[in-house]
This record gives C-alpha cells, sequence and structure tokens, in this order.
C-alpha cells in the first residue's frame, strides 16, 4: 500500500534549494579541480626526479607523494562520500577507531614485538 | 495471535519458523540453537570431568580427550555463549530502543543460518569421527600437524559460523543507530542496550581477523598454502597474533552484554536507577576499546621479549579499572534500594563476588613474570571459568530468569528458580576454585590424565563433583521449563511489576509489531518515569496509530547458508577425492544463485492496516490478549 505523495516546494523553499544545490556543485567541481592538479604535480614531481632536476631529490619527493595522497583520500572521502555532510558522525567514528587499530596494531608488531 | 497460531498445521508453523524475519523469534531460535550446543557443550564437559575424576584413568583414550576438550571449548564459546547472547540481544534489544525490528531483518536471518549451519558442520565430525583436537585456540603447529579432517571441520565450521556474527553485529550496530525511538538519545538507551552497541562494535573489528585467520588455515591446510609453515618461509606465530588479536575482543564481547543484563536486573529488584550511569556507559565504551591493547598478554611465555611483555601487562592491568568501576556502580546501585531478592537478582548478587575473583586472577596473570608460572596450568583454567561461567553463564541464567516471562508470557517457577540457582553456584564454586590450587600445585593443563601420588587427587575428585552439581542444577531447569510450558499460566505487561523500561510496557510476548504505535521517550528508564507520573501504561505514544509496514519473511537466507555448508565439505574432500572440487564449485554456485535471486525478486513487504491495530488495542482493553 505504498501510496505515492506529490509535495510542491514554495517558491522559497525552490530557491533555496537551488541555491544550495549551485553551492554544491561548486564545492564539487573545485575540489575535483585541485584533486586532478595534484594528480598532475605528482607525476611531474616523479618526471622531475627521474630527470635529476636540482632539489628534486628523494627525500622530498616521496613524502609530498605520501603527503597528496593522504590529502586525496581525505578529499574523496569528505567531499564525493559526504563525510563532511550532516549526519555522517557515526561513521566517522568506526572509521577513525579502525583506522587507529589499523595503525596502532602493525605499529606494535614492527616496534616492540618482532624486532 | 494465540487462537490463529493455535489452529495452524505444524507444517505452517515449522515453515514460519524457518522462513521468520522477526526479530523476536530469531532471537527465540538463537536460544534454542545456542541452548542445544550448551548441553552438547556440558556433556563434554562432564566426560572430561568424569576421565580426571581419578588418577590414572583411561575412561576415554588421550586422542578422544583432545577432542573432547577442543570440541568444548569451541562449542561453548562459539556455539553456546555467544549465540544466547544473540537471542537475548535479538529479542529485547529492539523492544528497549522502541523498534518495530532490527534494521536489517533479512540479514537477522541470514546470521542465525550461518551459526546454526556452522555449529552443525563442526559437529559432524564427531560423526566423521575425524574431530578437532588442537584446543580451541588451534595453535597453528600443532593444527597443521593433526591428521585426518579434524581441524578442517574447525577451520570451516568456525567460518561459517564467525560470519553469521559478523552480520549479525554490524545489524545490532545500524539498529542502534538508526533506529532509536524518537526522544531516545544515546544517554537515555538502556545499559543493556548500550553492551549490545560496544559488543556489536567489538565484533565488528574483531572478527575480521579471525576470517583472515581461519582463510589461512584452510589454505594452509587444504589448499597446499604455507602461511603458519615456518620450513616453507611461514611464521607459526604469526596464528597465535591473528588469533588472540581476535580472541581477547571475544572475551568481552561475551561479557560486556552479560554486563548489561545484571545492569537489568540490578535496577529492576533494587528499584532504584543505575547508579553512575554516565560512569557505566564511559566505562563500557572504554573496555571495548582497551580489549583490543591487550592480546599478546595471552602470549607472554611465547618470548615476544621483555619490552613487549612489560607493555601488555601494563595495559593489561588498565583494563581492570574500568571493570572496577563498574562493579563500584552495581553495589551502589543496590546500596539503599529495595531489594527483592528474586532468581535473577540471586543470580547478579552471586555473579559479583565470583567475577571479582576472576578478575583478580586475571590480573595477577596479567603480571607477566608470575604469568610464566601460571601459564598453560590448572589456573588458567580457574580463572577464564571464573569469568567466564561466574560472569558470562550466570548472566544468561539470570537472564533466562528475567526476559522468559516476556519472551512467553509465563513465568518460570522460582522456588525451583532458586534451587537450580544454588545447585549451579555452588557446583561452580566447588568445581573451579580449588583449580586454582591445582594450578600452584603443578597440574598443567589439557592434560588426558595425572599419575598417582602428586597430591592433585583429592582436588580432582571434588572439581569433578562440583561438575556434578552444575549438571543437576541444569537438569531442575530444565525441569522448570517443562513445567511452566505445560502449565502454561499467562502473565501481563510487567510480570516483575517494576520494568523499567520500555519492553515491559507491552504484552509478554509482544505482538508481532511490537509498539502499536512508536513511544515518545522521555528520560532514561521511561517506563519508570511514565509510571511515576500517574501514566501507568508506561507509554506515550509519539505518533497517531497509523498503517505499519512489515518485513516478508524468506526461505532464502536457509538456502544461502546450506550452499556454504555444501561447499564447505567440497573444499574439506577435494585434495583426495574426485568430487569435492564439483561439490565445492556446485555450493558456492549455489549460494551465489540464492543471491541474486534475492537481488532479483522485488519484496516490498505488506503493511499492518490501522484498522487492525485498532482492534488489537481495543482487545487488549477489554482484557485480551494479543
Ligand atoms: C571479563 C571477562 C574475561 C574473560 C571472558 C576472560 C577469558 C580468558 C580466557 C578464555 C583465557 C584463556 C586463554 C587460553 O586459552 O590460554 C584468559 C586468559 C587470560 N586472561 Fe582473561 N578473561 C576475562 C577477564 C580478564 C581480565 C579482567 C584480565 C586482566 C585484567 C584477564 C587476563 C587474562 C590473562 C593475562 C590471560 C592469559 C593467561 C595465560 O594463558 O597465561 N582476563 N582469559
Ligand atoms: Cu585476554
Amino acid at each position: 500500500m505504498a501510496e505515492v505523495q506529490m509535495y510542491k516546494r514554495t517558491p522559497v523553499e525552490q530557491d533555496l534549494h537551488i541555491r544550495r544545490a549551485k553551492e554544491t556543485m561548486r564545492g564539487q567541481v573545485l575540489m575535483f579541480s585541485l584533486m586532478i592538479f595534484m594528480t598532475l604535480a605528482s607525476f611531474t614531481f616523479v618526471v622531475a626526479y627521474q630527470q635529476g632536476v636540482e632539489g628534486f631529490s628523494q627525500y622530498l619527493v616521496i613524502p609530498v607523494l605520501f603527503l597528496f595522497a593522504a590529502v586525496q583520500v581525505g578529499l574523496q572521502l569528505y567531499y564525493f562520500m559526504h563525510m563532511k555532510d550532516k549526519g555522517h558522525g557515526v561513521p566517522q567514528m568506526f572509521m577513525f577507531t579502525g583506522a587507529v587499530f589499523g595503525f596502532l596494531i602493525p605499529l606494535t608488531f614492527v616496534t616492540i614485538v618482532w624486532w | 495471535m494465540s487462537s490463529v497460531a493455535q489452529k495452524r498445521s505444524f507444517g505452517a508453523a515449522f515453515w514460519d519458523w524457518m522462513t521468520t524475519v522477526d526479530h523476536k523469534k530469531i532471537g527465540i531460535l538463537y536460544l534454542i540453537g545456542g541452548g542445544f550446543f550448551f548441553v552438547l557443550g556440558g556433556i563434554e564437559a562432564m566426560i572430561i570431568r568424569l576421565q580426571l575424576l581419578k588418577p590414572n584413568n583411561d575412561l576415554v583414550s588421550a586422542g578422544l580427550f583432545n577432542d573432547l576438550i577442543t570440541m568444548h571449548g569451541t562449542t561453548m564459546i562459539f556455539l553456546a555463549a555467544m549465540p544466547i547472547l544473540f537471542g537475548f540481544m535479538n529479542y529485547i534489544m529492539p523492544l528497549q530502543i522502541g523498534a518495530r525490528d532490527v534494521a536489517f531483518p533479512f540479514i537477522n536471518s541470514l546470521g542465525f543460518w550461518m551459526f546454526f549451519f556452522g555449529g552443525l558442520f563442526l559437529n559432524i565430525s564427531w560423526l566423521v569421527g575425524q574431530v578437532p583436537d588442537a584446543g580451541w585456540t588451534s595453535y597453528a603447529s600443532l593444527s597443521l600437524a593433526s591428521t585426518g579432517h579434524g581441524i578442517d571441520f574447525y577451520a570451516i565450521g568456525l567460518q561459517i559460523a564467525g560470519g553469521g556474527t559478523l552480520m549479525a553485529g554490524i545489524n545490532f550496530l545500524v539498529t542502534i543507530i538508526n533506529m532509536r525511538a524518537p526522544g531516545m538519545t544515546y544517554m537515555r538507551m538502556p545499559l543493556f542496550t548500550w553492551t549490545t552497541f560496544v559488543a556489536s562494535a567489538m565484533i565488528l573489528f574483531a572478527f575480521p581477523p579471525l576470517t583472515v585467520g581461519l582463510f589461512f588455515l584452510t589454505f594452509d591446510r587444504m589448499f597446499n598454502g604455507n602461511f603458519f609453515d615456518h620450513t616453507m618461509g611461514g611464521n607459526t606465530i604469526i596464528w597465535e597474533h591473528i588469533f588472540w588479536i581476535f580472541g581477547h575482543p571475544e572475551v568481552y564481547i561475551l561479557i560486556l552484554p552479560a554486563f548489561g543484563i545484571f545492569s537489568e536486573i540490578f535496577t529492576i529488584f533494587s528499584r532504584k536507577r543505575l547508579f553512575g550511569y554516565p560512569a557505566m556507559v564511559f566505562a563500557t565504551v572504554l573496555i571495548g576499546f582497551l580489549g583490543f591493547m591487550v592480546w599478546a598478554h595471552h602470549m607472554f611465555t611465547v618470548g615476544l621479549g621483555p619490552t613487549a611483555n612489560a607493555i601488555f601487562a601494563v595495559a593489561t592491568m588498565a583494563i581492570a579499572v574500568p571493570t572496577g568501576v563498574k562493579i563500584f556502580n552495581w553495589l551502589l546501585t543496590i546500596w539503599g534500594g529495595s531489594i527483592t531478592v528474586t532468581t535473577p537478582m540471586l543470580y547478579a548478587l552471586g555473579f559479583i563476588p565470583s567475577f571479582v575473583m576472576g578478575g583478580v586472577t586475571g590480573v595477577m596473570q596479567g603480571a607477566a613474570p608470575l604469568d610464566y608460572q601460571l601459564h598453560d596450568s590448572y589456573f588458567i583454567v580457574a580463572h577464564f571459568h571464573y569469568v567466564i561461567v561466574g560472569g558470562v553463564v550466570l548472566a544468561i541464567l539470570g537472564g533466562l530468569h528475567l526476559y522468559w516471562p516476556k519472551m512467553f508470557g509465563t513465568m518460570l517457577n522460582e522456588t525451583l528458580g532458586k534451587i537450580t540457582f544454588i545447585f549451579f553456584f555452588v557446583g561452580f564454586h566447588c568445581t573451579f576454585l580449588i583449580q586454582h590450587w591445582l594450578g600452584f600445585w603443578g597440574m598443567p593443563r589439557r592434560v588426558w590424565t595425572y599419575m598417582d601420588g602428586q597430591g592433585w587427587n583429592t582436588a580432582n575428585m571434588i572439581s569433578s563433583i562440583g561438575a556434578l552439581l552444575m549438571a543437576i542444577g541444569v537438569i531442575v531447569l530444565v525441569i522448570n521449563i517443562i513445567m511452566t510450558v505445560a502449565k502454561n499460566q499467562r502473565v501481563g505487561n510487567d510480570p516483575w511489576h517494576d520494568g523499567r523500561t520500555l519492553e515491559w510496557a507491552i504484552p509478554s510476548p509482544p505482538p508481532f509489531y511490537n509498539f502499536t504505535t512508536t513511544p515518545l521517550v522521555r528520560g532514561l528508564d521511561s517506563v519508570w518515569i511514565e509510571k511515576s507520573e500517574g501514566n501507568m501504561t508506561g507509554l506515550t505514544p509519539a505518533e497517531p496509530v497509523s498503517d505499519i509496514h512489515m518485513p516478508n519473511g524468506s526461505i532464502i537466507p536457509f538456502l544461502m547458508t546450506f550452499g556454504m555448508f555444501v561447499a564447505g565439505f567440497g573444499a574439506m574432500y577435494h585434495q583426495e577425492t574426485s568430487w569435492g572440487l564439483p561439490v565445492l564449485i556446485f555450493g558456492l554456485a549455489w549460494t551465489f544463485v540464492a543471491m541474486s535471486a534475492r537481488s532479483l525478486q522485488d519484496d516490498l513487504g505488506f503493511h499492518v492496516t490501522k484498522e487492525e491495530i485498532q482492534r488489537d488495542i481495543d482487545n487488549a482493553r477489554k482484557g485480551g490478549q494479543f
């Protein structure tokens, strides 16, 4: 007995809706460009390192690549998978707890258990 | 429901139970399944104690003894204690938060059938005559050396049952996060719901390591893997780590719901609000978190070195702190309350000293240097039975008496209940207290028999007598259950008269849709608040009577699991037989087809109409049963 209910937004609501949608879209595009930029930058770094450009040693390139990767994961989660939006507190809590365990337990192995 | 139910044929009722997705029926199925395995594990325990009754006994062979201890431990932990607790969680938790079912009723049923078929798979080993024999911990060097298919039954059986557990855990989490009634904030949830929540979160993080470990073991034994074979570059110790990364959280997965049940019992029968509720919640969460940081206290003697041992020793002792907080809060809940010593309350009162003793021996073992003396001795056996029997099993028995009227609408006989308690409690201490000393006197755990003249004879005799007393207690309980069912004297909504949480404001047993209208929650111990303000129904509706959307039953979970069960046999026999591989593929394909059937089917459930609900309400007003 699933009834379909029609609901007409008032003009003000419709306005707000459109404005919000626009804002979200702007954010998405912005972040998307940022991610593409970071990807390009990463490739450039690696190429620069391979070409032996002065200053692009592996001690610079590798940490920077990791940093960019971390930022990209964050952007992916928060912008494109909506973790920044309301109502995602509990999933965040579980993901962070999992990350903490996933970090601490291997850390224990490599520091105190085996060596 | 009764008049309709009685007219149905046996076949229809049977089909109804096979296909049910109702959390209350699945809860009862868990209780029956877990109860069955509890009896099975109990029989194994009795044979163990009979074998150890006197020195140089040869009631069972050494090999059979190994089978017995392995199956006893595995059965009791995975197939008895956990499923029975799941039974309570399934039945009670949705009622406590004012929900009509769990979040994923279909997955709930799938979880039950996976537990059931996993347990069946494990126990078919008895019929085949090749039984797991490397202990419930199944340490890899031993389990890889074990001949026959015994350990294969362990690896695959637990894999299936473990999958069911994971599903149940996730289901409970989503239910508690999303389906609380209006006003039921996190800090108004009854403690049993809170402990269900934290235990489920621990399942979410602890079972994947077990799954991985069991897969490694399966590959090593059945598919030429070498994860644990050091001659091939593997590492046998890694199994111990994986097992205990799962295993220590597992013991807290068992004890937390037990804590929850006792918290309910203490508040109801002291007629007081739980003392220090926020501290209790915080302690529960903290225990859940710290539980993941201490696994290596099971491996002090492996040779991890002083740094690791010291750190894990300190971490282990830290857990005793939140546990102590809980004990004091319970004591202060009883303090000054108006106490009625009913059967559930007896169990709760007996639990406190018993569990404290288990906790103290736990801290002793947590001191790494001392554990070098205690490890693998009977002291360990005494410790974990004090926490598991003195904690978890007492909670299960107390919870059974407490919730029986809610689940079946009849009251277990109090006198028989108290007799059960006395036999069980005395028998429990008689069996396990003396085992601490057996450990001090040098008796190693997991030995088949012992020689005369070591001073262990009397102690073992006492221990075996205690086991007999516990068995008598359980038999009295069974008699009690049979008598109660036969008498069938119906009780009302709140048979204990002092129910504080939502489940005590609805009929016993509740109608299949639980609440005629979703309740509005205005504080901790919602029903108590309503009643003390003069609303004797104990409920304030949050909405007018309206149609209720309910899920349809389905046989697909049963079929899905059956495929895995079949595939298990295929995997086990694929090396020595030609039919093994086809059976493995057939089983997996079967499961896959069942899964596709579920995905393609468009099952939108059904609605209970306003009129039907109104009729039930009017009926109840006239004094009728739902
Ligand atoms: C709360 C419920 C608890 C349960 C269900 C439980 C269960 C167990 C089990 C089953 C074992 C045996 C492992 C084996 O096969 O060797 C064990 C060992 C141990 N438990 Fe507990 N335990 C509990 C509480 C505690 C507490 C509170 C502590 C310490 C603060 C503790 C510390 C230990 C230690 C150190 C061992 C290792 C002993 C050894 O093998 O040498 N346990 N526990
Ligand atoms: Cu432990």
